[in-house]
């Protein structure tokens, strides 16, 4: 059967295809809709589960291997950090049942804090990696992933980017999906509790399999050859797609194509190299070919120039296109580009920044924390989240943003180094969960004077709206029981944790006001749902008492606040009716929405 | 046969349900199909683009001047992209402007009309004028119709009215297909 299906799901078509018991994962762009996928198909009982974050994930997925079924966990690169821990023990211990770890790369980075390489973190804990360079191929890659780690026991790496993660292609999949029939944990602490010793023996193994792996993987399928000539093209990933787009199947131009960077095919790309003298390594993120290519002719004395990312030929950040590919391997193979006519005066086009919808609640809790600080010194920690974006004008209310959860713990550093400043953190809900908890426990613990805000909207929003543990749902469709995060608060010893509706102003003025003038860790639950997923409360107008000073527009920023002919109008079919306009205006020209 | 359609606009505007009626469209009528998603962050008012490539193609985004159509749900964003049209290529283009959210706080004076005049001169273009219709709700489809009639597409128009059947709500599907058919007529006209 044909299904015409992204990147992500061909991914997730895949693994159910392969049989998986178990897939984990914590939402982050571009790998959300790999468990979206899995959760919407039909099939006799995956356990798919949002876990709180990617390092649960990890171990959650890692049990069920343990157990002897097929799991995959998924997350973007970044996350990938969070479950380094467990991912370079489990690379020590093994697995029993396949399990692949997708960790989606992200060049550009179009969504992302970095544009760290995936390829490297699988290098670095000794696993194999797969590099598709198309929905189709990330199918295909899935399947022979999961044969890999049972016959090896090893956790295998999956790294799609961004392109092909939102890419589509028509994917061959079965009529039904069975999950593979699995043996159970069978207990054996020499295998699976880690220890010094064990890690030793494993070591020297793990490096001896590997060099197996490497001469197996010379002979897959997912890396080739094409053509002939003394000047050749390294690529993988999606740069492969882009190196054909430009080249095509030209007899005359030798393309070689890594499919498996780690670890990396040597016999394959020796003989690939076979009378060629020049070669271009055409990569995004590191120079990880590259390096390998380099490594390869230091070991063989081979008489090769090698080119890319560290002789400049290839720009060492960004992402690469089939424009790049006509430049750079034009210019390499000597191919006359076409000729193009530069556009000339084009008219200035209008700029579309992200900014936070009309009527969400993130930027009512902004502008009354704001409110409730001006005139006194105070650093705003943000995170992130959509509300990552209260930083732009007229807001300009995050200060920082580091990582996920580096909010809470990066006010405690002000406040031991700033003098007489109110340190302020923002975290969002499911940031909250996924890696706050601790840096508030660290603040009780080691006295820091905060307010902890958090932005309950009741969702996981950027990445698209996925549920988490405070949402009373999860991704078996069940309804779980909601986790309090007062209560939680409360339990770590905060005294003072106030509930406030943003949308309130002079409430949430008041709770700020009252937060910054006690002693020790204080919470702010500003609460109020994701305006993407709740029903409008009306629509606000603009009345004739407006003296059009604009105050409106100049402190809030919101898309629906507009100017027609230079007087002040509320746009109809973006306002939501919040509200929050109406206690900004001087003048109270502004009224209507339910809360009237 | 080969084709690349790029569909552009605004977050919010409808082009992903259009590219993938394309799409469906075109692998009914026997041929291979990719297309990519450009996604934005969830928040509604930025630029977005679709690419529908029909045929061989290998990298999922069209190269720059790889486009044979481009499909513009507003002006600012067919000029934006026009770099990916080929020579020879059309463009289909929506009258009416999205203005920027954040026009209230840095007026830039954008009207659409620059945009629809420097389309007219340089390129091979069909300007649609989408005010017309009853709701903007209607326009992706609408739009879908204009490629259809304009004879460039490559698609047969009861392929795509076929999918549009199959992928739009009950409710909305005769303004929809009315939509559609007043597409039709203004790409027949050009
Ligand atoms: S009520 Fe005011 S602030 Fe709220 S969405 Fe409408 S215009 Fe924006
Ligand atoms: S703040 Fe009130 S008076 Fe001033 S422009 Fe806005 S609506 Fe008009």
């Amino acid at each position: 059967m044909k299904q015409y299906v992204m990147g992500n799901g061909a991914i997730a078509l895949g693994a159910l295809s392969s049989g998986i018991g178990l897939i984990a994962g914590y939402p982050g762009t571009p790998s959300s809709e790999i468990i979206e996928t899995v959760s919407k198909a039909e099939h006799d009982g995956v356990h798919v589960e949002w876990s709180v974050n990617e390092k649960a994930a990890m171990e959650v997925a890692a049990a069920a291997s343990y157990s002897g079924a097929r799991s995959m966990v998924t997350m973007k690169q970044v996350g990938l950090n969070v479950a380094s821990d467990p991912l370079m023990s489990l690379a020590y211990v093994g697995v029993k049942g396949g399990m692949i770890v997708v960790s989606a790369d992200d060049p550009g980075p179009i969504s992302s804090q970095t544009e760290q390489d995936s390829r490297r973190f699988a290098e670095f804990a000794r696993v194999p990696v797969f590099d598709p360079s198309s929905p189709e191929e990330a199918f295909d890659m899935v399947g022979a992933a999961y044969e890999l780690s049972e016959k090896y026991h090893t956790p295998v790496f999956l790294r799609p980017t961004t392109r092909i993660c939102h890419a589509y292609a028509s994917i061959d999949v079965p009529e039904e999906y069975h999950k593979k029939e699995y043996e159970g944990f069978v207990k054996d602490s020499k295998k699976w509790v880690i220890f010094p010793r064990l890690s030793f023996e494993n070591h020297a193994m793990i490096e001896k399999r590997n060099a197996v792996i490497s001469r197996e993987f010379s002979d897959t399928p997912f890396n080739t050859c094409e053509g002939a000539s003394s000047k050749a093209v390294v690529t993988g990933g999606v740069s492969y797609a882009y190196a054909k787009e430009f080249l095509k199947d030209d007899p005359d131009i030798k393309i070689i194509k890594v499919g498996t960077p780690f670890p990396f095919p040597d016999d394959f790309v020796l003989k690939a190299l076979e009378g060629t003298d020049e070669v271009i390594c055409f990569e995004e993120l590191s120079p990880f070919l590259e390096e390998n290519i380099l490594r390869l002719a230091g070991k063989h004395h081979l008489d090769i120039k090698v080119s890319g990312k560290l002789d400049g030929l290839v720009p060492s950040s960004g992402e690469l296109s089939a424009n790049a590919a006509e430049k750079i391997l034009g210019a390499f193979f000597d191919i006359a580009p076409e000729s193009t006519e530069e556009a000339k005066d084009v008219p200035p086009l209008p700029v579309r920044p992200p900014v936070l919808c009309a009527g969400c609640p993130h930027r009512a809790s902004f502008y009354a924390v704001k409110q409730a600080m001006k005139g006194k010194k105070a650093v705003f920690c943000g995170d992130i989240g959509c509300y990552t974006l209260g930083n732009a004008a007229p807001l300009d209310m995050v200060d920082t943003c580091l990582c996920m959860g580096a909010g809470i713990t990066m006010a405690q550093g002000f406040y031991h180094m700033e003098d007489d400043c109110t340190c302020f953190a923002f975290a969002g809900d499911s940031t909250f969960f996924a890696s706050g908890i601790t840096g508030v426990v660290n603040a009780v613990y080691n006295e820091a004077d905060i307010i902890v805000c958090i932005l309950d909207n009741s969702t996981t929003a950027m990445t698209g709206h996925q549920p988490h543990p405070g949402t009373g749902r999860n991704m078996m469709g069940d309804i779980v029981e909601k986790i309090d995060i007062k209560a939680i608060l409360e339990a770590i010893g905060l005294k003072k944790v106030v509930t406030v509706d943003p949308l309130d102003l002079d409430a949430a003025v008041n709770a700020v006001k009252e937060c910054a003038a006690e002693k020790g860790v204080k919470a702010i639950i500003f609460k109020s749902p994701c305006i993407a997923l709740s029903k409008p409360a009306g629509k606000c107008k603009v009345s004739e008492k407006c003296i059009n000073c604009k105050k409106c527009i100049r402190e809030l920023g919101c898309p629906a606040l507009v100017t027609e002919d230079g007087q002040v109008k509320i746009d109809e079919n973006l306002c939501t009716g919040c509200g929050l306009c109406r206690h900004v205006c001087p003048v109270d020209a502004i009224g209507g929405a339910a809360n009237e | 046969m080969n084709k690349s359609i790029l569909l552009c606009g605004v977050g919010g505007q409808g082009t992903v349900l259009a590219s993938k009626i394309i799409a469906a469209a075109a692998m009914n009528d026997g041929n291979t199909v990719h297309s990519a998603e450009t996604i934005g962050m969830a928040q509604r008012g930025g630029s977005v683009t679709s690419h529908v490539r029909i045929g061989t193609a290998f990298s999922p985004l069209i190269p720059l001047h790889g486009a044979d159509m481009i499909l513009a749900f507003e002006p600012a964003e067919a000029v934006r992209n026009l770099a990916y049209l080929k020579k020879d290529g059309l463009v289909i283009v929506n009258r009416v402007p999205v203005m920027p959210i954040t026009e209230a706080l840095n007026a830039s004076g954008y009207d659409g009309s620059e945009m629809i005049e420097y389309l007219k001169k340089k390129t091979d273009c069909i300007v649609f004028d989408g005010s017309g219709l009853p709701s903007a709700k209607f326009l992706n489809i609408a739009m879908l119709g204009v490629a259809a009639g304009s004879g460039r597409l490559g698609i047969e128009t009861d392929l795509i009215r076929q999918e549009i059947e199959r992928r739009v709500p009950p409710k909305f599907l005769d303004a929809n297909i009315k939509a559609f058919e007043t597409g039709i007529r203004t790409g027949g006209e050009n």
